[in-house]
């Protein structure tokens, strides 16, 4: 799929802002409002974007890539959340694992059937599990990023930046 | 061949590589068998020791990585099985304790019975695959895949120990981290 330009050019500047603040492995599974942001990191010298099969398990690998020295990210689409929050839980938070999660957000308002329930709990989900989460207009990508680099670096725990519809695809 | 012996045989082979353990008793008998700071006990998150295994193995490509999973586990996260074969991780080795059942939970019986995981693995792009039920088979194995280019799989077809649970994981997860991620 050929994404917009103003999406490509979004993702240019976010991909170089996580290469900035350390960022270096990247895994997780395709959500259409993540495609440029996905496009870019997997174009990347060295191939640092590694796919996954379920959400669960790109946590996993994220984490074991953490355990070995890298600052991971995972992309996933909120509909993953469900499958991840075990890994997270029993995981990523009480073995102290930091992961920044990005996290495509469908359901925020219109939407397909099968998104609106999680699209309403999501962020809720997270909060009440002890997940920080932001979601950011364009402008603000990166502030939510270096809010997140801080929450992972003092408290050594997940946090989750939710991405809406027309950032990095649509 | 009970999974305590062939624990005591896998860790004969092996010196300094991680070995990354799946939840259940698996962890809780190499606790037993072999303590040792380049263990990672995975106490939760049941499926995902090998896919925590292959992060590992991505960030550190020169190391051998190894995974101690269970039946139940495999069954759980089979398309981490998947992402090991198409991604040819050369530094991964995956042993495989399969006692035919969830041994922690009451020793439900789980499809090994039926369905041969080393296929599945062999299937999923997997260069090595072996099943092994004898203790000489075992040593055998073990020599063979920590010397050759993986990923590499092998099925341990081990009896239920019949005695007391091994004691629990006594370091907190928070000192599991800290002392494996120390090692690599």
């Amino acid at each position: 799929m050929e994404w917009l330009k103003e999406h490509k050019e979004n993702a240019r500047k976010f991909s170089a802002a996580l290469k900035k603040e350390g960022f270096n492995f990247f895994t997780g599974v395709p959500c259409s409002l993540l495609g440029a942001l996905i496009e870019d990191l997997s174009k990347k010298k060295g191939a640092c974007y590694i796919p996954a099969v379920r959400e669960d398990a790109a946590f996993g690998t994220a984490g074991g890539a953490y355990l070995a020295g890298k600052l991971p990210a995972v992309l996933i689409q909120n509909s993953g959340l469900g499958y991840s929050l075990n890994v997270l839980t029993s995981f990523n938070l009480i073995y102290k694992i930091p992961v920044l999660c990005i996290v495509g957000f469908r359901g925020h308002g219109p939407d397909a059937p099968e998104h609106l329930v999680m699209g309403k709990s999501c962020l809720k989900i997270l909060e009440d599990v002890g997940i920080g989460t932001m979601v950011p207009e364009k402008e603000t990508l990166n502030e939510a990023l270096a809010r997140a680099k801080k929450v992972m670096t003092e408290k050594k725990e997940p946090f989750a930046i939710f991405i809406k519809k027309g950032i990095f695809g649509a | 061949m009970t999974s305590k012996k062939a624990l005591e045989i896998i860790f004969s082979f092996i010196k300094k590589e991680a070995v990354i353990h799946a939840t259940g008793y698996i962890c809780r008998a190499s606790q037993a068998v072999k303590d040792r700071p380049e263990n990672f006990y995975m106490i939760g998150s049941m499926g995902i020791a090998s896919s925590i295994t292959l992060g590992v193995a991505i960030a550190k490509p020169k190391q051998k990585v190894i995974v101690l999973d269970g039946d139940g586990a495999v069954l759980m996260n089979m398309g981490s099985l998947a992402t090991i074969g198409a991604l040819r991780q050369k530094n991964l080795v995956h042993v495989v304790l399969d006692n035919e059942s969830y041994e922690s939970t009451g020793s439900q019986p789980s499809l090994t019975h039926i369905i041969h995981l080393e296929k599945i693995a062999k299937a999923s792009g997997y260069v090595f695959s072996k099943k092994v039920t004898k203790p000489a088979e075992l040593k055998n194995a073990m020599k063979t895949l920590l010397k050759k280019n993986g990923p590499a799989f092998l099925l341990v077809k081990v009896a239920k120990d019949n005695n007391a649970p091994y004691p629990r994981i006594t370091a907190t997860p928070e000192e599991i981290t800290e002392r494996f991620s120390r090692c690599l």
